[in-house]
């Protein structure tokens, strides 16, 4: 049992570290970058720069512009990049989840034309599944496509898609035949968010940022050859997405167990019993958290598949979060209502991550659908009773 | 990062796990519960005797094996599943373990061996009431050779031959260990909620004694003994709440109701899928206490007091919600969920209770993050 890394792993770091180095001021990204005008640019740049370095999605094929390396050097480059508060935020969902989905089921012409422009961050991509009456059971969506001759009309709405308004291009999840049950009758494309038929309205969050959005279909026409796997098979295509979503959510930004305690202490109340207690437990947590993906690492070092135990991510996460934002607001009493960075202590760190919270334990799976994963799939427990399961969709209420 | 254990490890993980599965089963375990005058399973820990285990971490120059303090919580782990009904822990996480680290030669010859090959029974006296043990609540007195006074509960304090003691000399504390068959000791077996290990109240008039360490140095010899402990103790806490998880997951696949098994509704399923969560949390920090204990990290303080509380939390919750889940029938004698529950009590106070330790973790991390 240790924690270093191999004689490789280590020469990897080294050059990980380095290439960071070289490029990143760890002080000029600061945490609310991502609301200020330049900051995409800034994201594009960074991208650019790493895909010339060869960091740029270490495990992919050279082929489609990645390294070609193993998924060890990517846990140790994501490690090394997030200490320095570098601007990904814009690729996470279309290099985490879309760009993997195209690559599983797209032709060798969609790899050409697609892959490599995303890893160089020229074209930034969302994921188009969720609708007003279809979220946990993403399956039930309405979005309708139509086949007319070699093309397909697509018309519906989606929402609560994350960075629509700044993507290029998307996954879209629709319904190519109403007469089968909600999951047979699915079928996946890529489409073109420039598409004059696309019509992206940002939502204004509870957080008060905006960056999910409604997203409008009227008759966009996308070419039967942007099709992802076969009509029909749209659900299979859409669990290869989220299986990587699962992997990519549960790294969360925000307060942790440290800033709280040195908030305590600068405020002078640390020496609180009840709030000791709690101080302890989410210590707890979060070391278990973090030594967990030390032990799905230790798989990965080895070559063996990881097992299960990183599910728990974002069940503790999200939750753990919310408590110690919240925790601190009622510290600071009063005062703690103040949300200017300004004036709020820690600059207002607490009160943006307790406005942040409540969309963590929705985003990706809300606590009660990763409960159900938890328990279904790596417990074997019975599947939640599905009345509309074997239920043509048409006949559904 | 290798964050995990050994092939060889886990090898002995797997044979530790058959030997107890066919020889500790629960019907071995009731034989304690269910017999007043019987306080360990005297049969399984002839069986541990011969297979060496005692040894496990003692030094081959003391008479041990000399495997490694991995290796002892990898048996630890397997000990607290089948909830063995020996005084394993005391001998050798609290008496074995303290001689090492502040015995003597000559104490480390004198007993070290005897423990490993099972001949003298280790325990540690250091509770003489209710609340926390602390500096000034110990008045168990010790003038030099003779100990005066009571240690109430000690765990295994009935069966064992040796103790360990936690005692005041002069204004400050002392270790002590005391021959138990000696002239001015008595012992008196105690009603507790786990009847399947033996707990005791020691008396002891002018008992003979002899110092561990250094005098004066009592209560701080202690703690580290605990530090050491606590992660030992975790292993069987975490193979305890990993049985009470299974025997909750079987029993919800099983059992119906309503016309489908219980396990398919969601206050069941994400009540297990919490304890799954909790019992991960343990594992992990579990492993980063024997990372610390196996190196003599100078981080053993705070991932001792990490792991004991993950465990406690993880045993406790486990315990009493496989409990839950087996209806009625998980609140008879018959079904052992009650053994788990029991066994979760015991492992949860006896080094020290949950409060105790989050006040440890919290010293150590305002220490360590001193600006
Ligand atoms: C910040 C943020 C970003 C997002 N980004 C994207 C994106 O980029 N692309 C995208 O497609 N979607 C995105 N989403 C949508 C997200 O995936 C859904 O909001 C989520 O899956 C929940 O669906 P819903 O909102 O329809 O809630 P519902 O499914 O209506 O759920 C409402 C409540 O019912 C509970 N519930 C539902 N079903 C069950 C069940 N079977 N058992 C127990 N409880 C149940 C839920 O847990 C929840 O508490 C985003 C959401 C947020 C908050």
């Amino acid at each position: 049992m240790n924690f270093e890394d191999t004689p490789e792993e280590a020469e990897f770091r080294a050059e990980a570290r380095a290439f960071l180095k070289k490029h990143l001021d760890p002080a000029e990204n600061d945490r609310d970058a991502r609301y200020q005008p330049d900051f995409i640019e800034r994201a594009k740049k960074w991208q650019k720069t790493k895909a010339e370095g060869g960091f740029a999605q270490i495990t992919w094929p050279k082929q489609f512009g990645g390294r070609g390396g193993t998924p060890i050097q990517q846990v140790i480059w994501n490690q090394e990049e997030s200490k320095f508060n570098a601007p990904t935020y814009p690729f996470a969902i279309g290099l985490g989840m879309c760009l993997p989905t195209v690559i599983a089921f797209g032709s060798d012409e969609h790899k050409k034309r697609y892959v490599p422009p995303a890893l160089t961050g020229e074209e930034i991509w969302c994921q188009l599944f969720s609708e007003p009456a279809a979220g946990s059971d993403v399956a039930g969506l309405k979005t309708k496509a139509v086949r007319d001759g070699d093309e397909w009309v697509i018309n519906g709405q989606k929402v609560w898609t994350t960075g629509a308004h700044i993507s290029d291009y998307g996954i879209v999840l629709t319904r190519t035949d109403p007469d089968v049950p909600k999951h047979k009758g699915l079928t996946m494309f890529i489409i073109d968010m420039k598409d004059p038929g696309v019509e992206v309205r940002p939502i204004h969050q509870a957080s008060g940022g905006s960056e999910f959005n409604e997203v409008y279909f009227t008759d966009v026409r996308i070419p039967d050859s942007d099709r992802l796997g076969e009509p029909g098979q749209g659900w299979k295509v859409a669990l290869v997405t989220l299986m990587n979503e699962r992997l990519a959510v549960g790294g969360s930004a925000g307060p942790d167990w440290r800033e709280i305690m040195n908030y305590a202490r600068e405020a002078g109340t640390m020496s609180d019993a009840a709030f000791r207690s709690k101080l302890a437990d989410w210590y707890v947590a979060a070391q278990g958290y973090k030594l967990t993906k030390f032990r799905t690492q230790t798989a990965l070092s080895k070559g063996e598949t990881p097992g299960p135990e990183s599910s728990i991510g974002k069940v503790i996460t999200a939750n753990q979060m919310q408590d110690i934002c919240n925790s601190a607001m009622e510290m600071q009493d009063h005062y703690g209502l103040i949300s200017d960075c300004e004036k709020a202590p820690m600059e207002a760190a607490f009160q943006e991550g307790w406005l942040w919270a409540p969309g963590m334990r929705i985003a990706g799976g809300t606590d009660e659908i990763l409960k159900n994963i938890i328990a279904e799939r790596v417990l074997g427990l019975p599947q939640d009773v599905r009345v509309d399961k074997d239920k043509p969709f048409s006949r559904m209420g | 990062m290798d964050f995990d254990f050994s092939d060889d490890q886990k090898f002995l993980r797997d044979e530790a796990r058959k030997f107890l599965e066919a020889q500790c089963d629960s019907g071995v375990v009731r034989k304690v519960l269910d017999n007043d005058n019987v306080h360990h399973s005297d049969e399984l820990w002839t069986q541990i005797k011969e297979m060496g285990w005692l040894g496990t971490a003692i030094p081959g120059e003391y008479g041990g094996l000399g495997l490694g303090m991995l290796e002892l919580c990898v048996i630890a782990e397997e000990l607290g599943r089948v909830l063995a009904p020996v005084p394993f822990g005391s001998s050798i996480y609290f008496f074995a373990e303290g001689l090492k680290a502040f015995g003597s030669d000559a104490q480390k010859q004198e007993f070290l061996p005897k423990v490993a090959d099972g001949s003298i029974v280790g325990c540690v006296g250091a509770s003489e009431g209710p609340g926390p043990i602390t500096a000034v609540s110990i008045k168990c007195e010790f003038d030099g050779s003779q100990v005066t006074g009571s240690k109430i509960p000690v765990t295994d304090g009935g069966i064992a031959t040796h103790a360990l003691l936690l005692v005041k000399e002069g204004s400050g504390t002392s270790l002590v260990i005391a021959d138990l068959s000696a002239d001015g000791v008595t012992s008196e077996t105690l009603k507790t909620v786990e009847p399947t290990r033996d707990h005791a109240q020691l008396t002891f008039s002018a008992a003979p004694g002899e110092r561990l360490g250094e005098a004066g140095q009592g209560i701080e010899m202690y703690q580290a003994i605990l530090d050491r402990a606590a992660i030992l103790l975790a292993f069987e806490q975490l193979g305890g709440a990993s049985r009470a998880q299974e025997m909750a997951i079987e029993y919800a696949k099983e059992r119906h109701a309503f016309g489908r098994p219980i396990g398919g509704n969601q206050a069941i399923k994400h009540k297990l899928a919490d304890m799954y969560v909790k019992n991960e949390v343990a594992r992990s920090n579990a492993y980063y206490g024997a990372w610390a204990l196996s190196t003599d990290a100078a981080e053993l303080p705070e991932a001792a007091a990490a792991a004991r509380i993950a465990a406690s939390e993880a045993f406790w919750f486990a315990s009493k919600e496989n409990t839950q889940t087996h209806g009625g029938m998980g609140f008879t004698w018959e079904v052992d969920c009650h053994l788990f529950y029991r066994r979760a009590k015991l492992l949860a106070v006896q080094a020290g209770a949950p409060a105790v330790w989050k006040e440890k973790l919290v010293r150590a991390l305002e220490m360590k993050n001193a600006a």
